[in-house]
């Protein structure tokens, strides 16, 4: 039988502001039925975004959803972890809103390796705003802002998230359709702070300035472009030169933040109690 | 039993007002000179299964408290002018989405890095437009620390009655000064929480105006499924641009406070009804107004002092009505004229009307008020 996505999408919501050959499509069914698998209740599971077109997303699925403001999706969500650990809380949003606005956030919410699952569907441009270049747009790649081909370097958000303190991330693509809902299983299930950067295409924006004649094209580079984790192990750096590696590129275990905090009202409960 | 009293700085009875007043959530990041908010809390918070955050800047404290305020947690923050600058952008957010939360904005000086050690009354009209867009805003400016703990706990009974942030606007000198004062037992200050949903989950709109100006407010992770957008919104709580309804929202916001204006407005009269001439003043410098009040009535000048507590909204109607009866009103703030524009809104010319203003980081003084009065007389 067919997967029912009409059971999480909101009634009357569709259809949603995302172009045709958008990927945040293929990203948000991949979420659907990831929270599937999870079996998770739409009451406990919160949906926080920022500002942009990935950040759309929560308007649409049947959960509890906050559309925060631009890049401030880990900072309300860390707030609402806090307050309901129980909450099952999950980001989403794009390259931009993620890793520029948002990039201190970000990389704090690593660091404290809370339990939230963070997606970023990494389109390499700022769609809304009609294609200026984000801090994922490659070095000299056109976008409205950068006419003459992009001078800055490239952020490797996977990279970015490992070093400040994530303890899963994973990378697939928009072509990777049924990778996406794995990852994110697997980023759901993992105790503590898990990226999951998936790359998309935004044709609109970013691909007609880069040359792609359609978003088969875009998309069929990413499928050629992926290399799986286990292959890329065996690969010199320079095979790896401009390939996307995918799957779960790093996982370890430590103390999640709202269990620390946890143990230390515990602890300053049982010294008050000493003191009586 | 005789009541607990202690010898405590405004900061921290700032803080343990919170508590008092059911805040089970900081979060905050370090500023002078507000920082004993958050290191008292730090402390005091886990002792009652509360929760204690320091985040990464300021933007992001005030978007954990909105995140925990939607979760069901009474909420706060604290910091002061740089902070309150980039504080901006959520203080919008949690206007337009309706999120109750308590921001104290201990004032230094500025603008930018300005003065941090130094006191100011420099934020009166930021707290009032400091955040783009129209919105409604509540704040209240304590004179004392007995009066931070009192206005303390009427802040989180503000921002949870209308559902909406409330600023609390203290000087560096109230903050930091240290004076007896008396907690009062449970149950002796009146403590409200936020209108929860009365009907079911599947009929819940978290915007609904049912019920009038504000909607009742259902924790996220209960069985309240919702949406919040910093966009206009419909009663449904999901973006619109229909013009019929991003006017009424709009509306319903300002009105919610403008209506309730008489309920929310808290002020201090001290000899106003024979004055000839009143000194209105807040925080701090309401205190050498009264010291000065004293001794141009022992000079035989007819002086009274008229202290508003709450900033915001404006007490436009009282101002008004003892500016017919009096010849002047002289409003001393350490600022270089802010409070007083509103005075002069009001009063329309009907009497004189003369600023004194201070920024060099130190207090007004009585004695440059009672040269103020003698000269306006």
């Amino acid at each position: 039988m067919a997967f029912d996505y009409e059971k999480y999408i909101r009634p009357g919501k569709l259809p949603h502001i995302w172009c045709p050959g958008c990927g945040h499509g293929i990203v948000m069914k991949g979420l659907i039925r990831a929270i599937d698998k999870c079996g998770l209740s739409k009451n406990r599971t919160a949906i926080i975004s920022g500002i942009g077109c990935a950040s759309r997303l929560p308007g649409y699925v049947d959960f509890n959803t906050v559309h925060t403001a631009h890049g401030r999706a880990a900072a309300f969500a860390t707030g609402m972890k806090m307050a309901d650990p129980g909450l099952t809380v999950l980001c989403v949003g794009g390259d931009g809103d993620g890793v520029a606005i948002g990039g201190n956030h970000f990389i704090h919410a690593c660091r404290r390796n809370i339990d939230i699952t963070y997606i970023i569907m990494n389109n390499h441009i700022y769609g809304m705003t009609g294609g200026q270049f984000s801090p994922c747009t490659p070095t000299d790649g056109f976008a409205s802002t950068t006419p003459y081909g992009n001078p800055d370097p490239v952020f490797d958000i996977a990279k970015l998230a490992i070093g400040a303190g994530a303890t899963f991330v994973a990378r697939t693509t928009a072509y990777h359709a049924n990778q996406i809902d794995k990852m994110i299983v697997e980023g759901i299930q993992h105790k503590g702070f898990s990226v999951i950067e998936i790359l998309d295409c935004c044709p609109t924006s970013y691909g007609r300035r880069n040359k792609f004649r359609s978003v088969v094209e875009m998309m069929k580079q990413h499928k050629e472009l992926a290399v799986p984790v286990t292959a890329a192990a065996k690969m010199t750096p320079e095979d790896l030169q401009g390939k996307i590696i995918t799957g779960i590129l790093h996982q370890e275990e430590k103390p999640e933040y709202c269990e620390q905090y946890a143990r230390l009202i515990d602890k300053v409960q049982a010294q008050t109690a000493g003191k009586g | 039993m005789a009541k607990k009293t202690a010898l405590i700085q405004g900061n921290e009875a700032c803080a343990h007002a919170a508590i008092y007043a059911g805040c089970t959530f900081f979060a905050g990041y370090p500023i002078t000179p507000s920082s004993e908010i958050a290191e008292v809390l730090s402390k005091e918070l886990p002792k009652i299964g509360g929760k204690f955050i320091q985040m990464e800047d300021e933007i992001a404290a005030m978007a954990a408290i909105i995140g925990a305020s939607l979760c069901g947690h009474k909420v706060m923050d604290a910091s002061s002018g740089p902070g309150m600058s980039l504080k901006q952008e959520l203080i919008g957010y949690a206007c337009i989405a309706e999120i109750p939360c308590v921001i104290v904005n201990v004032m230094r000086g500025g603008p930018s890095t300005g003065m941090p050690t130094g006191p100011s009354q420099s934020d009166v009209m930021q707290a009032r437009w400091g955040t783009h867009g129209d919105h409604a805003t509540i704040a209240v400016a304590p004179a004392s620390c007995q009066e931070i703990f009192s206005e303390t706990v009427r802040a989180f009974n503000l921002a949870e009655t209308y559902r909406m942030p409330v600023q609390i606007l203290m000087d560096e000198i109230v903050a930091h000064m240290r004076e007896k004062i008396v907690f009062p037992e449970p149950g002796e200050l009146e403590i409200l929480n936020r209108q929860l949903p009365a009907v079911s989950p599947a009929d819940y709109k978290p915007f609904d105006t049912s019920f009038g100006d504000v909607p009742p407010l259902a924790a996220m992770g209960s069985n309240y499924r919702y949406h919040v957008t910093g966009l206009n919104k419909a009663p449904d709580g999901f973006p619109t641009t229909t013009a019929e309804l991003v006017d009424a929202e709009e509306r319903r916001q300002l009105r919610k406070v403008e209506a309730n204006a008489s309920a929310i407005e808290k002020n201090e009269e001290y000899l106003v009804d024979d004055a000839e001439i009143i000194i209105l003043a807040f925080g701090i410098t309401s205190r050498s107004a009264r010291f000065a009040v004293d001794n141009l009535r022992k000079e035989g000048v007819r002086a009274g002092l008229f202290r508003p507590i709450t900033l915001w909204p404006f007490p436009e109607k009282r101002v008004a009505g003892l500016a017919g009866q009096v010849k002047a009103i002289i409003v001393p703030e350490m600022n270089l004229g802010q409070l007083i524009h509103e005075v002069e809104r009001v009063v329309k010319g009907s009497c004189k009307l003369a600023g004194l203003g201070r920024v060099d980081g130190e207090p007004i003084t009585p004695y440059q008020i009672i040269d103020k009065v003698k000269e306006v007389l």
